[in-house]
């Protein structure tokens, strides 16, 4: 109940003093005037900056985020986006007109988190000037009957007891000691009052907390200009240097300049994968990835070896490397019709599922007189069931095998435009190698080699190397976001837990000439312990004074009996 | 790394087993309490009657009757004040009305009430005891069987949110008369259990790489608390809905059914408690939210990609940030926050079974054998 008490009592306050803002928000549910420009503006800001507003527009930005989970979003893979388009062709076209597949950088979201973050300064700033103008100023004057409020107690001392005027100034100093501002003043019927207040902080939490928001926002932006973010997939042996022609793929903020890039290089030495031996049930599952590198920062730093893994990411000046992904690239060597070496190295081998079946693609535009390419699988345990079909059985290299195809003609390169290197565009090219054609697929173990038909050259399977998936990210923005996203967090735990309550406590003589005290408490905003804080100062009081023992005190009997829930046993000591 | 000790995991799935039964024999019993509290409840009432005319001013009843009468009182006065005393709560008279009609069996602070003798319900809480025993040493046999933290798989989260949210409850019980939670609580662990053991039973095993890091235990532990939590306040908040209508019914000299809801306390007392859970489970979610991008920044290199997974975090933390500001606006609070919580935890569920299943995503560590 007593919360109740608090929550009417409160608004019932806030209504007739300070609370300007719900006032406010009253008058304008009744009636719209007739207004000129200037006033609809200012109307409309109120509108803006209003809790229901700011409500409506927190609930909208839940509702506007659920369609990124549900179609695939470009900056997540513009490739499955396409892939989506190319299979829903005309409600594909609806949605991406409505940019169902940039959402998060939509107009419409957009929209909706700036008119958030609008209405948020338009609601915070106020409240902020207000309450530092409550920092400075003392608790309110006191309350004529201090029984109306919520929380109200009385006791009266006995005749040794102080005089009213030191007995308020004892209360004022165990007020003070609970941790209340507290303001001593002479009342006009000859007594005294003292009126506290605590928690101020609590509003300093709230207004902290929504501005740390818009500082986590500044600082998202913040990194969407100086960010860059980029792929690069390193064979076993090979290297890269930090320029923007190294990176397979590359995205730069809107503010990035190549001079931005920190200058480092690194090679791969080896890569090792553990995976589970002793488990039934998850036999060959990964354990654990390491890449053994050697880093050189700078262009001329000293080189020295680093091991790389997941959730272990390099730091090289304020850029972070990241393993997050490996694999297998068959080392090939093509010949041409000619004899010639037409290609010859590591082919990077997409992995396909948890034994490691590897997509191969290898196209050798170099090839005479003929272009060549194939396309197959590479299987580091190769198991050949009844039916024929290779597959993997084995994410380690037990029984490495490739199985491919093979075709001859234009492999479309030469007319600049860029291709994907993990796909073989067949279109104007021969088959030449098939499982399903008189000369069959391509079957090679390490060492061996296979001479194509018609003399078009062949191709040699010389071993195996691995390579690493690496993603190089450089956000100076995200320091920010950290920062005010943890003082969020610390200011949300203010703002909810701690309490901001005030007290009054007046004494006066009363008509047997001995010193009255009462008091009364009242919550700001949601506070379920002050009934506990009217039991603990009514002991610190006892504590502090003789008190005669409130016997039938009508006074008392509401906030005696009404505490006979949680706290009877120490309120109601008469009884 | 370490062998798992298959033995001890083993234990772990039977004990695992054993504790669901006894969740569900305790969520019978529960309910056979609830089936029975009008009989309760006649019981009750008849004691109150003695001992209100046994011993006068002094007894526990009279006390409460007097309390009620203060409210009243209390209640009344601020509405001189001004109409912004209307919260949309249905005014001063509402709770008065309430009580007046309908005798107070319960406390408005949930304390236990001496006099309050429901023997079903007592065992019923005896056996969830039990099983939280039964199952709190499943899941800590989980994680010693394979040295880790026993919340690598969709069946680990599962089983340890179940274990928390009976946990959390009983925790609750030892201050608080919370038993008219009992069968909505225990209900639902059961269906946890039920979903893990049956829905996405996962033998033991080590981590994937990915998920080798000390921000699993950090990040998923408190997902996971504030999670019950959240349960929790989504139970009390379908339980304040029906108490509101019973309480517009009796106002209206309707009939008080189900008569089970005389063994809960009134809306508001419901609404309180609720907003006072939801705000330390919104604590925590902000939290989680904020170690999970921390996390995705040292295994991926960004801390918020909105994946599918971050993208329902976030749904639901604005949820929850939409609740807590609906009990600052005026004709929001009472029923529309109520549901608001009940919606938020929708997405709760969502999050975890339908998003987890079913939606591509980094956050792929379901791990659901084929
Ligand atoms: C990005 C959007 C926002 C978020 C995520 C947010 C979140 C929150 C949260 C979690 C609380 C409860 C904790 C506390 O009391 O500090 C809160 C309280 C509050 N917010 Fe916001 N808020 C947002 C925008 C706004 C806006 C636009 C307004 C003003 C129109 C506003 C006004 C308030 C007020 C007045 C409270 C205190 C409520 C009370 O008295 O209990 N907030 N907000």
């Amino acid at each position: 109940m007593s919360q109740e008490d608090n929550l009417r009592a409160t608004r019932a306050e806030e209504a007739q003093s300070g609370g300007k803002n719900r006032q406010r928000e009253d008058r304008r549910d009744v009636a719209v005037p007739a207004l000129g420009f200037k006033d609809s503006l200012r109307f409309a800001w109120r509108q803006l900056t209003s809790m229901r507003t700011a409500l409506m527009l927190l609930l909208l930005l839940a509702v506007a985020a659920v369609p990124g989970s549900l179609f695939p979003q470009r900056p997540a893979g513009p490739e499955i986006v396409n892939q989506y388009l190319e299979d829903n062709p005309v409600q594909g076209e609806w949605l991406d007109r409505f940019q169902m597949f940039d959402v998060y950088s939509s107009v419409w979201f957009s929209a909706i988190y700036i008119l958030l973050f609008v209405s948020l300064i338009g609601c915070v700033l106020p409240r902020a000037a207000k309450h530092a103008k409550d920092l400075r100023s003392a608790p309110p004057r006191t309350p004529r009957r201090l029984n109306r409020l919520p929380e109200y107690g009385k006791v009266v001392l006995e005749s040794t007891g102080p005089s009213p005027r030191d007995a308020v100034a004892e209360a004022a100093r165990i007020l003070k000691k609970r941790g209340y501002r507290t303001d001593i003043r002479e009342e006009p019927d000859g007594g005294a009052s003292v009126g506290a207040e605590r928690g101020y902080v609590r509003e300093i939490g709230n207004i902290f907390f929504h501005l740390s928001l818009i500082g986590v926002l500044a600082f998202m932006a913040v990194g969407g200009l100086l960010s860059y973010s980029g792929q690069k997939i390193i064979v076993e042996g090979e290297g890269f240097a930090n320029t923007l022609v190294a990176y397979d793929s590359f995205t730069p903020g809107s503010a990035f300049s190549e001079d931005r890039l920190e200058p480092f290089s690194m090679t791969l030495d080896g890569f090792e994968a553990v995976f589970d031996r002793e488990s039934e049930t998850h036999y060959g599952q990964p354990l654990d990835f390491t890449a053994h590198m050697t880093v050189q920062e700078g262009t001329d730093g000293e080189a020295t070896q680093q091991d790389l893994k997941v959730n272990h990411p390099f730091d090289i000046g304020g850029t972070r490397v990241y393993l997050v992904g490996n694999g297998y690239a068959p080392e090939v060597t093509v010949r041409d019709g000619n004899g010639d070496i037409a290609f010859q190295g590591p082919v990077v081998a997409q992995v396909q599922d948890q034994l490691y079946t590897s997509l191969m693609v290898i196209k050798a535009p170099d090839a005479q007189p003929e272009q060549l390419g194939f396309v197959g699988f590479f299987l580091p345990t190769a198991y050949t069931g009844e039916d024929g079909v290779a597959v993997s059985i084995d994410p380690e290299l037990y029984e490495p095998e490739l199985n491919l195809n093979s075709y001859y003609g234009d492999l479309g390169l030469d007319d600049g435009e860029p291709q994907n290197v993990y796909v073989l565009d067949t279109d104007n090219l021969t088959e030449l190698n098939n499982r399903d054609l008189e000369s069959g697929g391509i079957t090679l173990s390490p060492g061996e080699s296979y001479d194509l038909p018609e003399g078009k050259g062949s191709i040699s399977f010389d071993g195996v190397q691995r390579y690493v998936g690496l993603d190089i990210h450089h956000d100076p923005g995200k320091w920010g976001v950290g920062f005010f996203a943890v003082l969020a967090l610390v200011s949300l735990g203010v703002s909810l837990f701690v309490r901001r309550r005030r007290v009054w406590v007046r004494s006066a003589t009363g008509p047997d000439g001995s010193t009255m005290v009462e008091y009364g408490l009242l919550a700001r905003g949601e506070d379920f312990g002050l009934r506990e804080e009217n039991v603990s100062l009514r002991r610190q009081f006892e504590k502090a004074w003789p008190v005669v023992a409130p016997e039938d005190d009508p006074d008392n009997r509401q906030t005696a009996s009404s505490t006979a829930g949680t706290t009877g046993a120490t309120e109601n000591r008469p009884e | 790394m370490q062998s798992i000790n298959l033995q001890l995991a083993s234990y772990s799935d039977l004990f695992m087993l054993i504790a669901a039964l006894v969740y569900a024999a305790a969520f019978i019993v529960f309910a056979i309490d609830m089936a029975t509290s009008s009989k309760t409840i006649r019981i009750l009432e008849a004691e109150l009657a003695a001992e209100s005319g046994a011993s006068g001013d002094a007894s526990a009843a009279a006390q409460r009757r007097e309390q009620l009468v203060g409210a009243g009182v209390v209640g009344q006065e601020p509405a001189a004040g001004s109409s912004a005393t209307v919260t949309g709560r249905g005014g001063t008279g509402e709770k008065t009305g309430a009580g007046n009609t309908d005798q107070n069996l319960v406390d408005e602070d949930m304390a236990y009430l001496g006099t309050t003798r429901r023997p079903a319900a007592n065992v019923a809480v005896a056996l969830m005891v039990i099983s939280v025993l039964l199952h709190a040493f499943a899941v800590i046999a989980r994680g010693v069987s394979a040295n880790r933290v026993p919340w690598g798989n969709m069946y680990e989260f599962c089983t340890t949110g179940a274990l928390l949210v009976a946990a959390v409850y009983l925790l609750f019980l030892i201050r608080k008369d919370l038993r008219f939670l009992g069968t909505f609580v225990s209900g639902l662990v059961v269906v946890m259990m039920c979903a893990a053991t049956m829905g996405f039973p996962t033998p033991i095993a080590h981590l994937q790489p990915a998920l080798q890091s000390p921000w699993i235990v950090i990040h998923v532990s408190v997902a996971v608390l504030a999670s019950a939590l959240f349960g929790l306040t989504c139970a009390m908040s379908v339980l304040q809905l029906l108490q509101h209508r019973r309480e517009a019914r009796l106002r209206t000299g309707g009939e008080g059914k189900p008569a089970f809801m005389r063994l809960v306390p009134s809306a508001f007392s419901l609404e309180n408690w609720s907003y006072r859970i939801n705000a330390v489970g919104f604590v925590m979610w902000t939290f989680t939210l904020i170690a999970g991008a921390i996390w995705a920044e040292a295994a991926w290199g960004r801390y918020w990609g909105w994946d599918t997974k971050e993208v329902w975090t976030f749904v639901i933390w604005v949820v929850y940030a939409g609740y807590l500001h609906a009990r600052a606006t005026r004709g929001w609070t009472g029923d529309r926050a109520a549901w608001l919580s009940i919606i938020g935890f929708a997405c709760l569920v969502f999050n975890f079974t339908i998003v987890n299943t079913y939606f591509p995503g980094l956050h792929s560590y379901a791990g659901i054998p084929e």
